[in-house]
């Protein structure tokens, strides 16, 4: 209080200082938070970007989606990456915002269950290839009504927020419709578990409908092909659930709503809130609250008065319409055409809330090497022995017996590639006893078997760790959930390897039975002195006996 | 002579006949399992069970005889293997039937390692199926040589007051032995026994355990100072060793003291065996026994009366065990309780005494002292 002059001096300095911070600006600074923290992250987190947009987009228009996904090395060092769908298109006057606006988009004020979430994704692609090769999108998109598609360059103006379109022209497209991004940025192009070979085939497994082509930068291609032509079911959107709410979005749908009266707010804005449900919101809230009283009207103390008595009024669960899992039988044949293992089991559980949001857990489990001995009973009981042939799909994933399991973690059928550690999905695994289903597993460990482990979870809403969208966060209703469905086919899991187990074990015995055989049929044949066809035909008979008592 | 033909050859018919009947036992055997497989049911081969839980002793008949339980040896997992060797050992049987040939046990393990997967991997292991076979044929009045099996071991060494008769192989002259005229060295009994004759002018016939104490008694001639013979059994006695001493007894009607170790070895295994046959074997012992033989030394008793306390040994684990099983499982010691009275004694004691232990009074002192004292009081013998 000894120098009162100096404070309104400073508070003018650091108002000086003091300006809006713009989103692009913003993510110049923090790219890590949106995937793009290493050359590698980024080729990758490119190709996702524009993956989940091109899926979005054709399943949103009812299109059987076939996307190709073309990498090369340019002579600067820069990645070119580039990826054409055959989508509806967009029209002209959007792609600029689309393409060139961060935080534009329109998924982030509907609530249903799609792969993007903010609007950030495509967008921050573009600021990535700016900041590092100063190169613009080049953008291609044709509506099927159009005769010609539209190509230009857009870039980002980082200050404003705002799209810079260049070299924008009609130009003539033998693709009927459809959409393609091109973006060249610093990125680095590797093998592995965190490649995009690895995130494509995952793509693969959790979206039998979709037909991928891919081309390398070193002449590598492959294709991954469609096994259904079912698309997901569209998702309906859905109003929020009040459980699922925080105190400050309550306060701005009360800004916003077009009701008139509290009770109609409630129950035109919020799922699963009818007028009787309403009513005893209101009655609990007490603070001069009525049914009647103005929303835009309600004051702070009122607003955090209504949100406890929602936390304390019974309300249903929300309903499943707005979740599309992708369905045991869907699941499973993504697993089986992408992943060549023995046995597969798969689940989908029933709808759960956590916090307000329906979500929906499924898992997959594939088991053993495929390639190799194999030992199949028949329907008369007998057991043959057949060698298979590795089929070397590329990318390979396949259950090794000397490593860890693999574990494949999906949301809404997006594959997730970094942060295992920090997920829900992850915890939950390591939090199942696969002792139980006759697995080896090291405490706080994945179990030690050949095995592959799919995990998705389907959400209006995941709760993602980071804007970057590698881990789901771990509510314990979620990891719960998780648990028991790893439970469930881990059961069914055990059931197999103890079938296995059973015919392995009498395949053994009967390999021993049969070393013998032929020296009873020597023996009877010379005692008895029989033909080589007698001797033949009795020990052939002998073997049908064995083989029916011994019947699994 | 004519006498030990009587008793012995009753049931016995002409060889030709042997052979059709060894044909016919194997043939049935080989039919039944075609039979089986014919009717889709899985074959079995019925074995009696061979051991002490499957033998009775009846002191009056003086052996040790094979019950009538069978273990059905049905074609399993388990089975399989002793399954196709048993038919392939018959099927090598019936062809040395036909040929008139024969082939030692030792013989016979070899021959199988022409089988492939069906090979003996050890001897044990093929005698023991020759066992069974035997045990089946000898249902139906069949012995082992019929089937043309022979043991591989000759039989023990004899000396003393005894004349062997015997025959030149290929001339058919009598040959005579005189086993007193024979040095230090000893007749050898043969494989088969059934034609030698004997004449003797001895006392009794004294079985000897151990080589060495053989050796001892037959260079001091012992024999002619105590007017027997001596026989050396050299552990258990060989089916030619039993084979021998019961032809001799049969026809001389000598009696046959035994001088063995004092541990449960020698008797229940040397011993019991000698008198009673063996329990693993039942199915011969009716003609491989020697009843009367009367067990001389050495006994618990005699290792307080000839103070062998300090020459003995701690019984081992094994031997204990054996004491336990001639006690519990063991019908021939049953029907004695003069004998469970002395493994008790043993047992208690915790020791045993080896014949050799008397050279602790010198090494003579079996012949001048111990084997007198034991002959002036036949009481102290065991039954």
């Amino acid at each position: 209080m000894a120098n009162e002059h100096s404070h309104p001096d400073i508070a003018d300095a650091m108002a000086a200082q003091q300006r809006e911070i713009s989103v692009s600006e913003f993510f110049l600074k923090n790219r890590h938070l949106l995937g793009f923290d290493s050359p590698s992250k980024a080729a990758l987190t490119t190709v996702k970007e524009a993956v989940d947009n091109a899926l979005d987009a054709c399943e949103e228009a009812g299109i059987l989606p076939e996307i190709r996904i073309e990498v090369s090395n340019q002579t600067d060092d820069s990645l070119r990456i580039a990826v054409e769908d055959n989508g509806p298109g967009i029209v002209e006057e959007q792609l600029g915002r689309i393409f060139g606006k961060l935080l534009y988009g329109s998924k982030f004020y509907k609530l249903s269950q799609s792969r993007g979430q903010q609007g950030m994704g495509i967008a921050a692609v573009g600021m990535y290839a700016q900041l590092t090769t100063g190169k613009p999108l080049h953008i291609l998109s044709r509506v099927e009504t159009e005769p010609t598609a539209t190509e230009l360059f857009v870039s980002i103006n980082t200050a404003k927020n705002r799209p810079e379109i260049h070299k924008k022209k009609r130009v003539a497209w033998d693709c009927p419709h459809g959409t393609r991004v091109e973006a060249r940025i610093d990125g680095n192009y590797q093998q592995g578990n965190h490649s995009i070979g690895m995130y494509l085939k995952q793509t693969a497994i959790a979206n039998s409908h979709v037909t991928l082509h891919f081309q390398g930068p070193h002449g590598e291609q492959w294709d991954h092909q469609r096994s259904s032509v079912e698309l997901p079911h569209r998702p309906v959107n859905v109003k929020p659930h009040p459980r699922g709410i925080e105190l400050g979005q309550l306060i701005q749908m009360l800004s916003n709503t077009q009701s008139r009266t509290l009770l109609q707010f409630l129950e035109n804005d919020f799922a699963r809130v009818g007028r009787k449900t309403a009513g005893k919101i209101i009655e609990e809230s007490h603070h001069n609250l009525t049914a009647r009283s103005y929303p835009k009207r309600i004051a702070h103390l009122q607003s955090q008065a209504l949100y406890r008595a929602i936390q304390k009024v019974p309300v249903s669960a929300p309903s499943a319409d707005c979740l599309a899992p992708i369905g045991e039988q869907q699941l499973e044949e993504g697993l089986r055409k992408e992943v060549d293992a023995n046995f597969y089991t798969v689940l989908t559980r029933r709808p759960a809330v956590y916090r307000g949001n329906a979500f929906q857990i499924e898992v997959g489990l594939a088991y053993g090497q495929a390639a190799g001995a194999h030992l199949e009973l028949d329907e008369r009981g007998h057991i043959h022995k057949t060698v298979r042939q590795p089929t070397h799909a590329k990318p390979e994933l396949e259950p090794h017996p000397d490593e860890p399991a693999f574990l494949l973690r999906f949301a809404n059928r997006v594959p997730l590639l970094y942060d295992q550690e920090g997920c829900a999905i992850t915890k939950a695994v390591l939090q199942t006893n696969w002792h139980a289903y006759g697995l080896d597993q090291a405490k706080g460990a994945l179990p030690h078997a050949p095995l592959v482990i799919l995990v998705h979870m389907a959400s209006v809403w995941v709760p993602y760790g980071s804007e970057a969208k590698e881990a789901i966060a771990p509510y314990p209703e979620i990891v719960k959930e998780i648990r028991l469905a790893l439970q469930c086919c881990g059961r069914k899991l055990a059931i197999h390897l103890h079938h296995e187990a059973r015919v392995k074990d009498e395949f053994d015995k009967r390999t021993h039975i049969e070393k013998y055989l032929p020296h009873v049929g020597i023996a009877l044949q010379q005692i008895l002195e029989l033909s080589d066809e007698e001797r033949e035909r009795v020990i052939k008979r002998l073997d049908d006996v064995l083989q029916e008592k011994r019947r699994l | 002579m004519a006498k030990r033909h009587s008793k012995l050859k009753v049931d016995v018919a002409p060889p030709t006949d042997l052979d059709a009947r060894t044909l016919a036992f194997i043939d049935a055997i080989a039919n039944r399992v075609k039979d089986s497989i014919a009717r889709d049911e899985l074959p079995a081969i019925d074995i009696l069970l061979r051991g002490l839980s499957n033998v009775s002793y009846d002191p009056e008949k003086g052996y040790l005889e094979l019950g009538a339980t069978h273990k059905s040896r049905t074609l399993t997992v388990n089975t399989i293997r002793a399954f196709a060797q048993t038919l392939r050992v018959m099927a090598a049987s019936r062809d040395m039937v036909k040929t008139d040939d024969f082939a030692t046990k030792r013989e016979a393990y070899y021959v199988s390692k022409n089988w492939g997967d069906c090979r003996f991997d050890n001897q044990p292991e093929s005698d023991a199926i020759m066992d069974d076979i035997e045990a089946l044929a000898s249902q139906h009045g069949l012995s082992r040589e019929q089937l043309r099996y022979y043991a591989d071991s000759h039989g023990g060494a004899v000396a003393g007051e005894l004349t062997v008769i015997d025959h030149h192989p290929e001339t058919g002259d009598v040959i005579e032995v005189d086993c007193r005229n024979l040095g230090s060295g000893a007749y050898s009994i043969p494989r088969a026994v059934e034609h030698l004759g004997f004449r003797t002018n001895a006392e009794f016939v004294l079985a000897i355990e151990t080589g060495g104490m053989f050796q001892r008694l037959n260079n001091h001639q012992y024999w002619k100072k105590a007017n027997c013979i001596l026989v050396e059994m050299a552990g258990v006695p060989t089916r030619a060793t039993r084979r021998f001493l019961r032809c001799l007894t049969d026809d001389t009607d000598l009696p046959v003291y035994c001088f063995v170790d004092c541990d449960p070895y020698g008797f229940a295994n040397i011993y019991r065996t000698l008198k009673a046959g063996s329990g693993n074997a039942a199915h011969i012992n009716q003609f491989y026994c020697v009843p009367h033989a009367r067990f001389l030394g050495v006994t618990p008793r005699d290792i307080h009366d000839y103070h062998l306390e300090d020459a003995t040994h701690p019984l081992t684990k094994t031997d204990i065990k054996r004491a336990q099983d001639a006690i519990q499982n063991d019908p021939f010691f049953a029907a004695y309780p003069e004998w469970i009275a002395a493994i008790e004694q043993l047992t208690t004691m915790g020791v045993r005494a080896e014949q050799q232990a008397l050279a602790k009074w010198g090494l003579n002192f079996v012949i001048d002292e111990y084997l007198p004292r034991k002959l002036a009081d036949k009481s102290s013998f065991l039954p």
